[in-house]
């Protein structure tokens, strides 16, 4: 989506209070998600992804078990 | 052995279950299927009272509440632990808020997935060892035992070899979890002595460890600190009986399930072997459907449940596989789709009790699946469903399943 000639990305978010460290979404989206030393899922970088990568982020909000992940548009 | 004799019959499920009669996990699926449509929070009088949720809704609730609902006892037998809250016997399982998240954060980093990946080649090593040993009956035309002589040996191997156990024990601890998770019809006293074996033998390997630290877990509880000292020997052992039985049952289940499956679909087997890329995504749905455990919570305090009257020091079994198949969920929950891309299965739990080794355990699985189906692309169940043995008790899965190969590739 392009505003005034800045792009603006979807962006996801992890609860860190509802992650529970099931690694689904490290798994199905390694380039968007990472895990730490706990095995608790965070996000890389601010969250934002790349237009190519829209669908493996959904993929990820849907098989998280807790409902730890949000996306907004 | 527990004969089919020492249970009294069921009259019925809903007021008067018993998760320990073997109809139960052989029938599992239609026994919850009936409870949810009918009466979705079951009752039973027997081990001092047990509630038995249904839907994922109830499960869910139910696993997020550890103010009404205790951890400390999580395996359903006759008698109550004796440990108490809010640390239990086997930390931080049988753990609760506040002290479950210490006791949790030290064991959650050795099995964090970067730590848990590098296991991958000795666990397809493993595999192929053990198709190895199969090949001469294979050659014969003989049935292989899938459950016993393949699922069974991987996690108890892996989990031996992390803790720093010699692996000549194996035929024990496949001894001890079957004493712990099967045996909750033992009449207390003979629990008490077989668990005490149990305790024993955990106490001795920690005493070795004083005298040979090495590299592996036990070692690793050993030396972690909580709360600036050193853990207890019973927190220490504790842990190492928490990971030496829950490790061993419930994987080994979720890979017989897994080829129990395969074997009496075909098709399924067939697509997976013409592209395993999709294994991975199948693993998830067999874990959706197949989920092997059934965790348990006593009630903390008396209170109403959705209209149920739960008293304190009741037993509350939590479904997860049976959450898993509500329709409520998951569309067609009670087809096996075996590329269902959106899969929020609860297999490893929901909340703060959430399997700790869920990454070794689908590493395992997934390993077991890909090794079996490369060398065995096409077999089925040799003889009929009744040749199959279910296990008894909260962990689901074939204990013996004897398997036709009708092709292989050596």
């Amino acid at each position: 989506m392009a505003v005034s000639g800045i792009v603006i990305f979807m962006k996801i978010h992890v609860d860190a209070e509802k992650c529970q460290g099931h690694n689904r979404c490290y798994a199905l989206a390694p380039e968007l998600f990472d895990v730490d030393d706990y095995g608790n899922a965070v996000v890389i970088g601010d969250g934002s992804v790349a237009p190519e990568l829209e669908d493996r982020a959904r993929l990820a909000l849907a098989n998280c078990p807790e409902f730890a992940i949000t996306i907004s548009e | 052995m527990t004969s089919t004799e020492d249970f009294a019959s069921v009259a019925d499920w809903a007021t008067d279950f018993d998760h320990a009669d073997p109809q139960y996990n052989r029938n599992a699926h239609a026994i919850w299927a009936e409870l949810r449509g009918t009466c979705p929070v079951a009752h039973s009088e027997r081990y001092g009272g047990t509630w038995l949720p249904t839907t994922h809704e109830y499960v869910r609730e139910i696993a997020y509440d550890t103010e009404n609902f205790t951890s400390r006892g999580v395996v359903v037998e006759k008698s109550l632990p004796l440990e108490p809250a809010p640390i239990g016997g086997a930390p931080p399982i049988t753990s609760d808020p506040p002290f479950h998240i210490e006791a949790r954060k030290l064991l959650l980093p050795p099995f964090a997935p970067k730590k848990i990946e590098p296991w991958e080649p000795e666990i397809r090593k493993l595999c192929n060892g053990l198709l190895d040993a199969m090949m001469d009956n294979v050659a014969q035309g003989k049935p292989i035992d899938a459950a016993a002589d393949y699922a069974k040996r991987i996690p108890v191997n892996v989990i031996a070899r992390m803790l720093g156990f010699p692996l000549k024990d194996e035929e024990l601890f496949l001894e001890f979890v079957h004493n712990v998770l099967e045996g909750i019809d033992d009449e207390p006293e003979i629990r008490i002595e077989k668990f005490e074996r149990l305790t024993q033998y955990v106490i001795a390997q920690i005493e070795d460890h004083y005298a040979n630290p090495r590299d592996d877990l036990t070692s690793y509880l050993m030396s972690v600190e909580l709360f600036g000292s050193k853990l207890s020997v019973e927190h220490v052992g504790g842990s190492i009986i928490l990971l030496l039985i829950a490790g061993i049952d419930t994987t080994w289940s979720a890979i017989g399930s897994s080829l129990w499956h395969l074997a009496n679909n075909p098709e399924d087997l067939a697509r997976l072997v013409a592209d395993p890329s999709l294994i991975p995504t199948a693993v998830e749905e067999f874990l959706r459907v197949y989920a092997p455990v059934t965790m348990a919570r006593l009630v903390a305090k008396d209170h109403d449940f959705h209209g149920c009257p739960m008293k304190v020091d009741e037993w509350v079994l939590l479904p997860f596989p049976a959450a898993n198949l509500d329709p409520l969920v998951f569309p067609d929950a009670d087809k096996v789709i075996i590329d269902r891309a959106e899969n929020r299965h609860a297999a490893f739990g929901l909340g703060i009790h959430r399997c700790l080794g869920s990454n070794l355990a689908r590493l395992e699985l997934t390993v077991a699946i890909q090794e079996f189906i490369a060398r065995f692309p096409s077999f089925e169940i040799a003889g009929t469903e009744d040749d199959v043995v279910w296990s008894v008790g909260q962990i689901r899965g074939p204990r013996e399943m004897p398997i036709q190969v009708i092709d292989n590739r050596i």
